[in-house]
């Protein structure tokens, strides 16, 4: 049964209404409840996570610059409910946009860890998908990755705000998919 | 030249004269361009010179210590400057692999601060008398100096 037009209307005839209706509650009593909930809430997590991405206004390098001109009105990435919080425990995503200094390492640990649950991370630019310019040196870590996990990696050196959009509309469609998934109360 | 007066706005000339003067032997100007004077001492005489420098020929502004490696040995490279003429002094003065010590001159300048402690962190040059003599931007457990000809990178032979 499709149930991605779930909590919205669907146009439909009284016959069609009866077999839809009977086949879902059929099909959702059939499923067990956690699966049940799952499946009639997911959508509408997901509507609400994936057009109120929050992520963390942490500036590192030259890429907050990217940053803050994709927010800035010709870009304006606010359209797509990007909200830039300034507490990780105000928000989900994790957006590292420069080099990863050795010494900062740390801190980028906690902070992951600091964001409540569900969470995502995003590199954006050279530096932080690999290194960058700072290929093999003394003091950078040579990726995000090496840190925290990924879910979206952005190029460019710096990535421009169109590409950042771009990069936050694809971390849109993986948190669509999350919560389709049915997450909340897996068996 | 009287060598214990104040000048305000000493020329490349003058500089040159009051170093050589003042500290005959220990100071050796060895090249002068325009606004630019390069000197080498020996490393016992650092504070005093640059004391001198700070005092009498009013150079109030410290623009870089940094560290050199020459292999056989290292030099710490001060670049001292005037505001008000844009005259720059270089001062330059080994110190031997095994005694990697020179004064620190952030009492005189305190720009000279951060800059001792980046010295030290990338070449591990230890500036006596600093007031915190620690990392600045590495890792305080980094037991290596990355500046040194003696650190190799991956990539490298």
């Amino acid at each position: 049964m499709d149930m991605s037009l779930y909590p919205h209307a669907v146009a439909m005839s009284a016959d069609e209404f009866m077999t839809w209706s009977s086949a879902m509650i059929n099909d959702l009593l059939s499923a067990g409840t956690k699966k049940t909930v799952d499946k009639l809430t997911g959508p509408i997590w997901s509507w609400a996570m994936k057009n109120s991405m929050h992520p963390l206004h942490w500036g590192l390098a030259c890429c907050a610059l990217e940053m803050a001109a994709a927010s800035a009105p010709r870009f304006d990435a606010e359209r797509y409910g990007m909200i830039y919080r300034s507490s990780p425990r105000q928000t989900d995503i994790l957006l590292v946009n420069g080099w990863i200094s050795k010494k900062i390492r740390p801190e980028i640990r906690r902070l992951y860890e600091q964001i409540p649950n569900p969470k995502w991370v995003v590199a954006m630019g050279e530096c932080a998908i690999s290194g960058g310019p700072w290929y093999d040196s003394y003091n950078t870590v040579q990726g995000l990755d090496q840190i925290v996990p990924v879910d979206v990696y952005i190029p460019g050196c710096p990535a421009r705000p169109d590409a950042m959009i771009d990069g936050f509309m694809l971390l849109q469609k993986k948190i669509d998919d999350y919560f389709r998934r049915g997450v909340f109360l897996e068996d | 030249m009287d060598t214990n007066a104040v000048y305000q706005s000493p020329s490349v000339d003058e500089i040159k004269t009051l170093l050589t003067e003042k500290f005959e032997g220990k100071v050796e100007v060895y090249k002068t361009e325009t606004r630019r004077v390069y000197a080498t001492l020996p490393r016992e005489c650092v504070h005093d010179v640059c004391s001198y420098i700070h005092r009498n020929l009013t150079f109030e502004h410290i623009s870089t210590v940094i560290g050199v490696d020459m292999v056989d040995y290292l030099q710490v490279v001060y670049q001292i400057t005037n505001y008000y003429t844009g005259v720059m002094i270089e001062l330059t003065t080994d110190i031997p692999n095994d005694d990697l010590h020179v004064t620190s001159i952030s009492d005189i300048w305190v720009g000279g601060n951060w800059h001792e402690r980046e010295t030290y962190e990338l070449f591990g040059i230890i500036f006596d008398g600093h007031p915190k003599l620690e990392r600045l931007l590495t890792p305080d457990t980094y037991e290596f100096f990355p500046f040194r000809k003696s650190y190799k990178l991956r990539g490298q032979e």
